[in-house]
């Protein structure tokens, strides 16, 4: 006869050990480090422009894929057919790599690429991507941070405070307390709970010899403020009870910055032009706000003339009309002139246009943005040409380069396809601190 | 759980009773009680009670769990391994019958590990303590501050690609190069000729005694780590624990078939022997079904399908021969029984598929033979009069290590620089070109040097490097 067998049970009382955590974490991370692989091209797409906060994105990315030397796929496979199938030679069963598909038993029968799909929000997409990019050259400025009390934060609860930070749910966990560790919730469950005057009175003389309990009626029965001549059991609410959120101010450092974003909205500027301009300004605009508070954005649409417009209208609003280039820089010197002293402020513009500017205008053009060079911090110029769009329209970035050459906060680039935003801009935003080494 | 332990110790009892009579010879059993968490745990540790750690496990489960939230796939009724006491997981939530099922399907495997010669050198009462042993080792070169958590996983990434290019026949002792040398001398020498004056004398060729490796050599893990010299105690450590552990797993790939359909063969008669109520009865027969009905072609052959087809098969050719067969093969000399249990004995699936899958089989189960043609997959052949070898071939070439291919080291210091030259065995089927890449990558980083792989894309002789820096070409 067999040994008897043992039987364990383990599955009691072993919930908390959960012995994969580690190996899955290790797991996860190495996905994280594919999503950052892969974020250039999902910013690239141009349905997340916009998108509210807590916008959760599909990513397809690839399984971390263990490998081995395995078949390929010109070798036969066998299966199994269908109970009422008929199949016969020449029949086509399947698409190679459909959907769904697999490859029957056939060496590397496991090597189908395995698809992600990981929900992660916009703020985590943007945490990631902007890991190590910051906006350069801040420490230029002598005022280059200050302090801001901006936001104040929860230490905890006290004894005293003002009435407007009471915290309810705190004191009423606390007479809760209170009300237990006294002995009241006993003490109402052996007497009534309202009395007239003469059951009070009753009451008093029955317990005068125990001091203890005549104590606790006569601090516990109140007068009934509806009935005047009766009393009612009641725990009232005392100081000892209240508690107040303690609030501390949170001092932050802030850096004072403003960033302009100039975007040439002119006719030249196509679909796919405005789109590429529109996912880098995105791009910046997220950069900043994710990165740092309090930094002004200014956002400046031109064509012939150039108007200072809110996030709203610059992401969504198409216009037409010639080039000036020029007059977008005006406007950013004036509103640098009336708000943003270059002293005390760290300016960054950037500039995104097809470079097909007025010929009248580029001697203007170049002389304003040697004026921006002066006091802004670093004066982007992205140059956006798609392929096709042939090279014979004029190009800003040969007249800039020559014009600009001393100035080394100048740096320009220039995008041919949405796959360009993303190293472009890194470049843009690592431009100084390379230079500076 | 409607139902105690005391109630699932009164069924063992009598599933033992008749695996006794039945002729099982088992370790002894534990089952352990589980919930389906552990359950996807054990599932993700290939069911050890403790493994090293590694990223790739922690994937699985994640797919595991997946599946299984999804309701794609249910938990396996059963999970069994190959120690002594032979340790088996039973999960809480299952019904009463599942329980009485999986313990009757568990002995089947108990039996199996015990007897198939294929697992006689795994050292069943080692199992739980070496990866207990193999765990800790790991966990504390993770925890040395001088070797850290990415370089114990870069090694473990690395071991894990090629840990499959070993010794496929555990039976073999591998030859030391001592006895690799004697061989290489006697071969060498000339035979016996007794017309020696009339024949011109042949040429004797010495074997190259400073060839490294001697012969062809199998297990890329053992050989890179005796012969890279650049390899720290514990990158040789993991090194030798990934090939042990792929050692101990590769008799349960090569018996697969008949392993899972020896225990649905026993299950099924040991369920019907010991009289299950009417009400289990009929959800026994659901269950059954479930697991031994065949799979659509895509998922290939279901082993639990095809293996009980094979025992059932030679059940009744022994007991109950057609006049054909007793024609064919000769009047069977032992019962039904008796050559089950020779077979489940010797063989492994390759052995047990290429004797027993006959055309009859190959029939019933429909097979058919397909190839990629195009971006269409297409039928090539189907179990008829002439096909069915060529299928049965087939089936035969992908089962178990089959489906790995046979590369070996020709040379430890190729080009005279000490490049590793692997050669891929090439018998009809490509490599993978990704993979290819991939693997090379992480053997020229256990390797330290260059290393090169020779094999045939489109039968045209390819050789594929990866340069000491790592760059593939």
């Amino acid at each position: 006869m067999l040994d008897e067998a043992i039987f364990r049970d383990t599955s009691q009382g072993s919930s908390g050990s959960d012995r994969s955590s580690g190996d899955r974490m290790r797991h996860r991370q190495k996905i994280r480090e594919a999503i950052k692989k892969k974020l250039p091209e999902i910013f690239a797409d141009e349905s997340i422009i916009g998108k509210e906060k807590g916008k959760i994105i599909k990513v397809p990315i690839r399984g971390i894929k263990e490998y081995r030397f395995i078949y390929g796929s010109n070798g036969p496979g066998t299966g199994q057919g269908q109970e009422d199938g008929d199949t016969k030679p020449g029949d086509v069963i399947g698409k190679k790599d459909g959907k769904g598909q697999g490859k029957g038993d056939k060496a590397g029968d496991q090597s189908g690429v395995d698809y992600y799909e990981t929900d992660v929000t916009l703020e985590e997409l943007e945490e990631i991507l902007f890991e190590e990019l910051e906006l350069p050259d801040l420490e230029k400025k002598a005022l280059r941070v200050m302090f801001a009390e901006r936001d104040s934060r929860h230490k905890g609860y006290r004894h005293v405070g003002i009435q407007a930070r009471l915290s309810k749910k705190r004191t009423a966990i606390e007479h809760i307390k209170r009300k237990t560790a006294s002995g009241f919730t006993e003490f109402a469950k052996k007497f009534p709970e309202s009395v007239n005057n003469e059951e009070y009175r009753d009451l008093k003389i029955r317990y005068a010899d125990y001091p203890d309990i005549l104590n606790q009626i006569e601090s516990w029965y109140l007068p009934d403020r509806e009935h005047p001549d009766r009393w009612v059991l009641r725990f009232v609410f005392s100081e000892k009870d209240t508690r107040f959120n303690h609030m501390r101010p949170d001092i932050v450092v802030e850096s004072n910055a403003v960033v302009m974003c100039i975007m040439d909205t002119s006719g030249s500027m196509d679909e796919m032009k405005k789109y590429i301009a529109r996912v880098f300004f995105y791009l910046l605009h997220r950069f900043i706000t994710t990165k740092y508070r309090m930094v002004d954005v200014i956002f400046i649409a031109h064509h012939t003339e150039a108007r200072v417009v809110t996030e709203e209208e610059f992401f969504h609003k198409g216009e037409s009309g010639g080039t000036f280039i020029s007059s977008g820089y005006e406007k950013a010197l004036e509103v640098i002139a009336d708000l943003y002293n270059p002293e005390l402020w760290n300016i960054y513009a950037f500039h995104c246009s097809d470079g097909d500017n007025f010929e009248s205008d580029n001697s203007k053009a170049i002389l304003l943005a040697k004026k921006i060079c002066e006091v802004a911090n670093l004066f982007g110029y992205g140059e956006i040409k798609p392929a096709g769009g042939g090279s014979h329209e004029s190009s800003m970035i040969n007249i800039f380069s020559g014009a600009l050459k001393g100035f080394n906060n100048y740096h320009a680039c220039k995008i041919y396809k949405s796959e360009d935003i993303w190293p472009v801009f890194k470049e843009f935003m690592t431009h100084d601190r390379n230079k500076g080494e | 759980m409607d139902y105690d332990i005391s109630e699932l110790k009164r069924w063992d009892e009598l599933i033992r009773e008749k695996a006794d009579e039945f002729g099982f010879s088992c370790y002894p059993q534990d089952f352990e009680i589980c919930d389906h968490n552990q359950m996807l745990g054990y599932m993700a540790y290939s069911g050890m009670p403790s493994h090293y750690p590694h990223w790739s496990y922690g994937k699985s489960y994640e797919k595991i769990k997946t599946l299984y939230d999804y309701g794609v796939s249910g938990l396996p009724y059963e999970m069994v391994i190959n120690a002594s006491p032979a340790l088996a997981y039973l999960m809480r939530d299952n019904s009463l019958l599942l329980q009485i099922l999986t313990m009757a399907h568990v002995y089947g495997h108990n039996d199996f590990f015990k007897n198939n010669i294929g697992f006689s050198r795994t050292r069943p009462e080692l199992t739980i303590n070496m990866f207990k042993i193999h765990a800790q080792r790991i966990e504390s070169y993770i925890e040395d501050p001088s070797i850290g958590i990415d370089r114990v996983e870069n090694m473990i990434d690395a071991a894990h690609s090629v840990s499959l290019q070993c010794n496929r026949n555990v039976l073999l002792r591998a030859e030391t190069r001592k006895e690799q040398k004697e061989r290489l001398i006697d071969a060498a020498r000339p035979v016996n000729d007794p017309f020696q004056r009339i024949h011109a004398r042949p040429d004797y060729k010495e074997p190259d005694f400073h060839k490294i490796p001697l012969e062809p050599e199998e297990n890329l893990l053992l050989f890179i780590r005796d012969y890279n010299p650049r390899l720290e105690e514990w990158q040789k450590d993991i090194l030798t624990i990934v090939h042990e552990q792929t050692q101990y797993f590769i008799p349960q790939i090569e018996t697969k078939i008949m392993n899972e359909g020896w225990a649905c063969y026993w299950h099924r008669e040991i369920l019907n022997a010991i009289q299950v109520p009417q009400n289990l009865h009929i959800e026994f027969l659901v269950r059954h079904n479930q697991v031994v009905r065949p799979h659509p072609w895509n998922e290939g052959f279901n082993p639990y399908h095809l293996g009980l087809k094979v025992w059932d098969y030679i059940k009744r050719r022994w007991d109950d021969p057609t006049p054909k067969e007793i024609e064919k093969y000769g009047k069977p000399e032992k019962s039904g029984r008796e050559k089950m249990f020779e077979v489940r004995e010797a063989d492994r699936d390759v052995s047990f598929l290429r004797r027993f899958l006959t055309e009859e089989l190959i029939r019933e189960l429909r097979a058919f033979q397909f190839e990629e043609k195009g971006d269409e997959i297409v039928v090539t052949h189907v179990a008829d009069e002439d096909d069915w070898r060529i299928i049965k071939d087939t089936m035969i070439l992908n089962i178990g290590m089959g489906s790995v291919p046979v590369i070996k080291i020709e040379d430890a210091d190729g080009l005279k620089n000490r490049t590793l030259i692997l050669k891929h065995y090439h018998e009809g089927r490509d490599l993978d070109r990704e993979n290819v890449e991939k693997t090379l990558c992480y053997t020229q980083t256990l390797w330290g040097h260059a290393v090169q792989l020779e094999t045939l894309i489109n039968s045209g002789k390819k050789v594929y490097s990866v340069n000491e820096n790592g760059k593939f070409s």
